[in-house]
């Protein structure tokens, strides 16, 4: 698919991130990403897919190169739209975290697509569960550790 | 563990994310009532207040099961995977399992959500260019995966959530006119497929909102 990220584990080659995710879940121990009850599970999924279908394929980089001078208004579009439509979701289903308390992949997956949000100007103010979640989960150094400024490939303009 | 209800799928006939979510009932087994959603009609009825209550997104399917809302097809699927007895739509073995996984997210994740409705309204005229571009674009990388995975069925000899996906993604790229024979795995797989009765009962053409003009 040409896309990143690709994952080579345990011999074999995986794309899609989810379903890496949810991988590395089943197969290694510590913390559970996905939660043992069905009904929360189910809802964990259903954010994931929110995100990981509803919004962040339309602001990729590949279809904003295909929109040209309209991107940034392309962008956010999809971002709000899909922001209208999760922060009741979250709203319903939040604890401490977007599904109760326990992080989960939903978790996972809320924070790279606020750290979106931002840099294509999208009020999260408007937003409050979604702000709120997002503070809570910046903090943690799961997150912080693997921000895009932290990384290897980071360009020395945009390091921390 | 909640109590298990009869699920009431709210969707339309020829939304192919429904139809994942008819294929994996049917697969299971499971008998579900239909509340059809026209999303033309009335200027869509997905974008009524009352339907926004049952998915914030204001996309089709939702799904009413076991006293839970849910939406997003993929997850819908897993939830009904997991409660229910029946065949599996996930297979036992985690690698099996991801690949399974990593087909149905190409599908629901890298090509779809670029083709339907919503986006196809924003693009006017350029509408069937721009939707042959994205499923074409999938299918030379799913063609690839998928030599790799199949056997009988998408990942190996099981059904599962992939060729659940498959399925209603070939006949969208049918519908755009994009050319399928140049796809060979693809193609013999969906061949396969729709001869099986989980897939035709529950074929666009079939459905209890099918427009008369489109019925089988």
């Amino acid at each position: 698919m040409q896309q990143v990220p690709a994952v080579e584990v345990d011999g074999i080659r995986l794309s899609q991130s989810l379903a890496v995710i949810q991988y590395i879940d089943e197969t290694r121990p510590g913390p559970r990403l996905l939660p043992a009850d069905p009904v929360k599970r189910a809802q964990v999924r259903m954010i994931s897919d929110l995100i990981a279908s509803g919004i962040q394929p339309l602001q990729n980089l590949y279809v904003l190169q295909k929109m040209g001078a309209e991107k940034v208004q392309w962008a956010q579009h999809f971002i709000v739209r899909g922001f209208e439509a999760l922060e009741p979701m979250l709203k319903q289903t939040a604890g401490k975290y977007c599904v109760g308390d326990e992080i989960s992949m939903a978790d996972v997956c809320l924070v790279p697509q606020v750290y979106n949000a931002e840099r294509f100007k999208v009020d999260v103010d408007a937003y409050p569960t979604i702000k709120m979640l997002n503070q809570t989960l910046v903090e943690l150094e799961a997150f912080k550790v693997t921000h895009p400024s932290r990384q290897p490939d980071t360009p020395v303009d945009l390091r921390a | 563990m909640a109590t298990h209800t009869k699920p009431v799928l709210h969707g339309y006939f020829r939304s192919s994310c429904s139809w994942r979510v008819r294929i994996a009932f049917a697969l299971k087994g499971i008998e579900y009532d239909q509340v059809p959603v026209n999303l033309i009609k009335d200027g869509g009825q997905q974008l009524t207040e009352e339907y926004k209550k049952l998915n914030p997104m204001q996309q089709v399917p939702a799904v009413e099961v076991d006293g839970i809302r849910l939406s997003q097809s993929l997850a819908v699927i897993q939830y009904i995977d997991e409660t229910r007895p029946g065949p599996r739509l996930l297979p036992a073995d985690p690698v099996k399992r991801a690949q399974v996984r990593m087909i149905s997210d190409l599908i629901a994740s890298g090509i779809q959500p670029l083709q339907n409705l919503y986006v196809l309204q924003k693009m006017g005229a350029e509408k069937v260019q721009w939707a042959q571009h994205f499923i074409v674009r999938g299918f030379e990388a799913l063609e690839p995966m998928l030599k790799q995975t199949a056997g009988k069925y998408c990942v190996g000899d099981e059904i599962s959530m992939a060729d659940v996906c498959l399925v209603p993604q070939v006949y969208n790229a049918e519908r755009f006119k994009v050319d399928v024979d140049a796809y060979p795995t693809i193609k013999m797989l969906n061949q396969t497929l729709v001869e099986l009765e989980a897939f035709k009962v529950t074929h666009p053409s079939r459905q209890p909102d099918t427009p008369v003009d489109l019925r089988a």
